[in-house]
């Protein structure tokens, strides 16, 4: 990189010494630089496995990735995980060599993370999938059911509405994972996109099966039922928009800073005063009117699971969040305001 | 809807340092819970020997067995509590999918379906049953005491090798001669329409518990395989980082 420099400055010379000018001199080299030796050894064998001198103290993580990869081209960089200590945390792509605890010799521990995928070719293969599978079940494709009830049609105006309401909240989510989404985890494990396309396909067809089937009982209180059911649901898919439009906004492009979310003018974003994650209380109440919309008990599962998990991830963002800020709002539960 | 699962490690860890140091409380009720389950299932096995030997066939022992069978084999349902309490360190999830077959057996087969209760394969798996659990009971007890008789450690890693395929045998021929009177019965099934639409249809569902037998069993099998090599061979294995 100097001799290049060298050439730049020269070249730029020639073209000055063409005017009349007293040629200005070349400005002093910096400071010398002290390279780092990085010794990669295996997380579990201590095996060394890789040895790079002659390392800028500039360089990230990511940098020090790609030059492992280059030697073990089996381990691209999304599948590595560099740490201090073979049992601590992972380092992070963005840290600088030079910041980090070690001497001018750094030893990272390398364990492989397994086979990597894109978030978005996970998020978006879980959404395609329940919007077209329930749509095969709403126009009662053949094998599926009795074949005299063939591409026939329902005679429930609440089996189309919900058809409608099913398939807007996952096409609401394709986009929000095409535009909207910002997700810090550039992949994540390639057996996840086996776990959570079945689970979401597989509870999808479930659910289309019974509220498609031409035996369907309809609400028991008709019409108010589901009237209410259905604002449930609107209201709640508004504020689901809302909450992922107000955390794209907290996280400029690029940049890795942390923030705290907080309510907006937007009145379905006041809930961030008492909800660490509003995303997934919101989430929970549209799926809670879509039960009371169709009456359906398997969507009554697939209600109680998804809160269940969600829960879970509510409570562990929450925990990331009260470790990160020490200012955290105390009144802020997981996902449910004061309860949990 | 992803999860993130790089969080709990650090603290799992402090969390096992408390753990190891038992309380007394903990022992004691351990103890006792072991020595109570290891009587029960040596009487369950001195009436089933009983009664073979004065009627001299196995009809009609189920029957006369019944009740104190559904009585200790509900009981370990306790023993899944344990393990989510941390008092004993075995995973929940394990003991929870052995503990929910054995109770699934014993209340949703045989004692639901009369008609296969006089079969051989019934008489097979509660042998089987039997004599582990009388061989696992003693072996924790005896463990809590720290008096552990090698005949016994050695039956309890050794056994199951026989042991765990004549009994999944003896459940999954109880199960698939109970299919029949399941279907012309058309017990614990809902069909449509129904206020909730929702159907259930018991005998497919036995059918599929069946099929989940060859995923389930040979994972429960490796996993006291591995157990064995560490605790009779002194084995060290290295756990796969998952």
């Amino acid at each position: 990189m100097d001799t290049l420099a060298l050439e730049a400055k020269a070249n730029g010379q020639e073209k000055k010494s063409s005017a009349p000018r007293p040629r200005p001199k070349p400005p002093k080299k910096a400071k010398r630089i002290v390279y780092f030796e990085v010794e990669i050894m295996d997380a579990k064998t201590k095996e060394k496995l890789l040895l790079l001198d002659k390392v800028e103290p500039t360089s990230t993580i990511l940098d020090i990735k790609a030059l492992f990869h280059k030697s073990n081209p089996q381990w691209y960089p999304a599948r590595q995980s560099l740490r201090l200590d073979p049992k601590g945390k992972g380092l992070k792509d963005e840290d600088i060599l030079q910041t980090l605890p070690v001497g001018t010799t750094a030893s990272f521990y390398f364990s492989d993370l397994g086979a990597q995928i894109a978030w978005g070719t996970v998020f978006l293969s879980e959404c395609y999938g329940p919007l077209l599978i329930y749509l095969m079940f709403y126009f009662r494709l053949p094998f599926i059911y009795a074949p005299k009830y063939d591409f026939s049609s329902s005679k429930h105006w609440v089996v189309h509405l919900a058809c409608m309401c099913h398939s807007f909240h996952y096409v609401k989510r394709i986009l929000e994972t095409l535009f909207i989404h910002r997700i810090s985890h550039g992949t994540m494990p390639l057996r996840n996109i086996f776990k959570n396309c079945s689970y979401y396909w597989c509870f999808a067809a479930w659910m289309a099966y019974y509220i498609n089937h031409p035996l369907y009982t309809p609400p028991y209180y008709g019409q108010q039922q589901v009237k209410t059911a259905l604002i449930i649901f609107l209201f709640c898919q508004v504020g689901n928009f809302s909450i992922n439009i107000t955390l794209r906004n907290l996280k400029c492009p690029g940049s890795k800073v942390k923030k705290i979310p907080h309510p907006t003018k937007n009145p379905f974003t006041w809930i961030f005063a008492l909800v660490s994650c509003p995303n997934y209380t919101y989430e929970l109440g549209s799926w809670m009117g879509f039960t009371v919309m169709t009456q359906c008990l398997p969507v009554a599962f697939f209600t109680i699971v998804g809160f269940v998990l969600m829960t879970v991830w509510a409570r562990g963002k929450h925990r990331n969040y009260r470790k990160e800020f020490h200012d955290y709002p105390t009144l802020r539960s997981p996902i449910l305001p004061f309860i949990l | 809807m992803a999860s993130t699962e790089e969080d709990g490690s650090v603290e799992e860890k402090e969390n096992n340092n408390k753990k190891r140091t038992k309380s007394a409380f903990a022992v004691a009720w351990l103890t006792f819970y072991n020595i109570a389950m290891t009587a029960g299932w040596l009487v369950l096995a001195m009436a089933m020997m009983r009664f073979y030997i004065q009627k001299g066939t196995h009809k009609g022992l189920y029957k006369s067995i019944a009740r104190t069978l559904k009585f200790f084999q509900t009981i370990a349902l306790v023993e899944v509590v344990h393990c989510a309490i941390g008092i004993v360190r075995t995973s929940v999830i394990v003991t929870g999918v052995q503990v929910c077959s054995r109770i699934f057996m014993v209340w949703f087969i045989t004692n639901s379906i009369k008609q296969i209760q006089n079969e051989e394969s019934v008489i097979l798996f509660l042998v089987v049953w039997t004599f582990t659990e009388i061989t696992r009971y003693s072996f924790y007890t005896f463990n809590l005491l720290n008096h552990l008789p090698y005949f016994i450690k050695w039956a309890r890693y050794n056994m199951f090798i026989i042991m765990y395929p004549l009994g999944v045998a003896g459940e999954l021929l109880t199960i698939y001669t109970a299919l029949p009177y399941v279907r012309k019965t058309g017990m614990l099934s809902m069909r449509l329409p129904n206020k909730y639409n929702v159907s259930f249809d018991y005998y497919y569902f036995l059918i599929i518990v069946m099929l989940s037998y060859i995923p389930l069993f040979p994972q429960l099998y490796f996993h006291m395989l591995r157990q064995r090599r560490k605790m009779l061979l002194g084995e060290i294995i290295v756990e796969k980082d998952e």
